[in-house]
């Protein structure tokens, strides 16, 4: 086995284009894991954690969007991204434990890409890109597109994560995840849910009750369509209860998970039905009472 | 390969280490420093909770090449001259120690914690400790320790 220790994005990319089969290892908790028991033994080991770059974010040109490096630490992100990503900083509480926390990051989380990972379901909602960087140049890959089956995603091999851009919240934001426990607890499932009222839509991430992350697209075309043709948006009433039970049951349907140890396939799409209106009925509740004021003032500016 | 990085204030160098060795490993059969343990190697207990410039980490989980030029605390770095940090004292005074395999974690996640926030309320100490795994004492005598150790720095000010 080789370690190598890039001091730079740039010796980072050559590495990764020099050693395809090359690991790269940020927080590695995660691969270090796989090592400790054997389960990997990759040739080369690159370490990504000597690149500033990739600790820092900063905003997308434009302005609506966070762009956050690879390794920012899940602790950072609780603790300087509540407000423009609420859903992301919700879903990085719930990580582990504080020293996890300290270490893993988004990038690792995007490069597992376990149907388990906490940020997806809160990226899926936010709506977010990729960005993916290679000696070739860069790419953005949008967040729907990138997981594309069980622990894969659509990283070319000389390609490493730079950052991912994620939408700044428009609206409230909601994370929510079934465990035994607070801490140190492995999704048995998850939900994510972001309003966006400036588009008038909401957006769904689901954790765990897949062989990918995924999003609940046939609720959100149906919620969408009941909240503009109810005039939610303007008159803020409400939630009607059979909606939100309609959009629970779609959210359900939307599931394709699988028995095992943390729960039943029942359970997960029980699971997920719950968390869908309960999430969608505090997320409502907050722009009832904040969202939409603020909004209709942006709509007049 | 050779690995060079600071451990409790002094400077140390370890040869031979493995590309894949985990920085617990190093400190404890490299460096001879066993006080930071070894129970699972996946991130689930915290026995092996070390400060990795100045932030509390599961060592098991640290690459060796990753320390290369960093400042490593242990449980060996926590007391000062001989004596031991207050947090130790408070987990001896509070009958917070039975098998004391959790221990070395534990002071170290207490003693960041405390040094960060110094008046923690329980659910500040529950939340910080949440990474810790103890079978022996139920967590109520630590909870204890924590409260006491905060309690007397406090007055100690
Ligand atoms: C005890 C324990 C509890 C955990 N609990 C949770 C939990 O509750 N929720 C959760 O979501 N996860 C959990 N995890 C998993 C892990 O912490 C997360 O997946 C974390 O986000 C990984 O980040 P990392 O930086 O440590 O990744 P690493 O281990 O360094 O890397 C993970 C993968 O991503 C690749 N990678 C890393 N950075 C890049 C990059 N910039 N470009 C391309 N590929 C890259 C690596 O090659 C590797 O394949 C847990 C892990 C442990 C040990
Ligand atoms: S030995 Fe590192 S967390 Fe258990
Ligand atoms: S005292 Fe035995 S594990 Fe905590």
């Amino acid at each position: 086995m080789d370690f190598l220790r890039p001091a730079t994005w740039e010796e980072a990319l050559a590495a990764k284009a020099e050693h395809p089969s090359a690991v790269p290892i940020a927080g590695g908790t995660d691969v270090m894991v796989e090592i400790n028991f054997d389960h990997r033994r990759p040739e080369y080991l690159l370490d990504l954690t000597r690149i500033g770059d990739l600790q820092t974010w900063d905003t997308v040109p434009g302005g609506d969007a966070v762009r956050l490096g690879a390794s920012v630490p899940y602790t950072r992100i609780m603790e300087n991204l509540r407000g423009e990503l609420p859903g992301l900083a919700l879903a990085a509480h719930t990580v582990a434990s504080p020293q996890i926390r300290n270490r893993g990051g988004v990038g690792g989380n995007l490069g597992t890409a376990s149907p388990a990972g906490d940020a997806h379901p809160a990226l899926l909602a936010a709506g977010a890109e990729v960005e993916a960087e290679s000696v070739r140049g860069t790419r953005l890959i949008p967040i729907d597109d990138f997981y594309t089956g069980v622990k894969r995603n659509a990283l070319a091999p000389d390609e490493l994560i730079r950052a991912v851009r994620v939408q700044k919240a428009d609206g409230p934001q909601q994370f929510s995840k079934v465990g035994t426990r607070n801490a140190m607890v492995i999704a048995v499932c998850a939900f994510g849910l972001a309003l966006h009222p400036e588009t008038r839509t909401v957006r769904t991430g689901i954790g765990s009750a897949a062989p990918t992350p995924i999003r609940a697209r046939t609720a959100e075309e149906f919620l969408n369509a009941a909240l503009e043709g109810g005039g939610f948006w303007d008159n803020g009433k409400i939630i009607t209860p059979s909606v939100a039970k309609r959009f629970a049951e779609l959210s359900a349907a939307a599931c394709n998970p699988i028995d095992d140890v943390r729960g039943t396939a029942d359970y997960r799409r029980h699971a997920v039905g719950v968390m869908a209106r309960r999430t969608l009925m505090w997320t409502w509740e907050a722009y009832r009472a904040t969202g939409r004021d603020a909004h209709r003032k942006g709509e007049v500016a | 390969m050779r690995v060079r990085f600071t451990v409790n204030g002094r400077p140390q160098e370890a040869d031979d280490v493995w590309e894949g060795e985990s920085l617990l490993y190093v400190l404890r059969e490299r460096l001879g420093l066993p006080g930071s343990k070894n129970a699972c190697e996946q991130g689930e207990c915290g026995s092996c909770t070390v400060r990795l410039d100045g932030v509390p980490v599961c060592s098991c989980l640290v690459a060796a090449g990753q320390a290369e030029g960093r400042e490593v605390v242990t449980v060996e770095g926590l007391g000062e001259g001989g004596e031991l940090a207050p947090v130790q004292q408070a987990f001896i005074d509070a009958g917070a120690v039975q098998c004391g395999f959790c221990t070395p974690g534990l002071l170290v996640a207490a003693d960041d914690m405390l040094q960060r926030n110094p008046n923690p309320t329980d659910e500040d100490i529950r939340e910080a400790l949440s990474g810790n795994l103890c079978r022996c004492t139920g967590y109520e005598k630590i909870m204890d320790a924590v409260r006491l150790a905060a309690a007397r720095q406090s007055e100690g000010v």
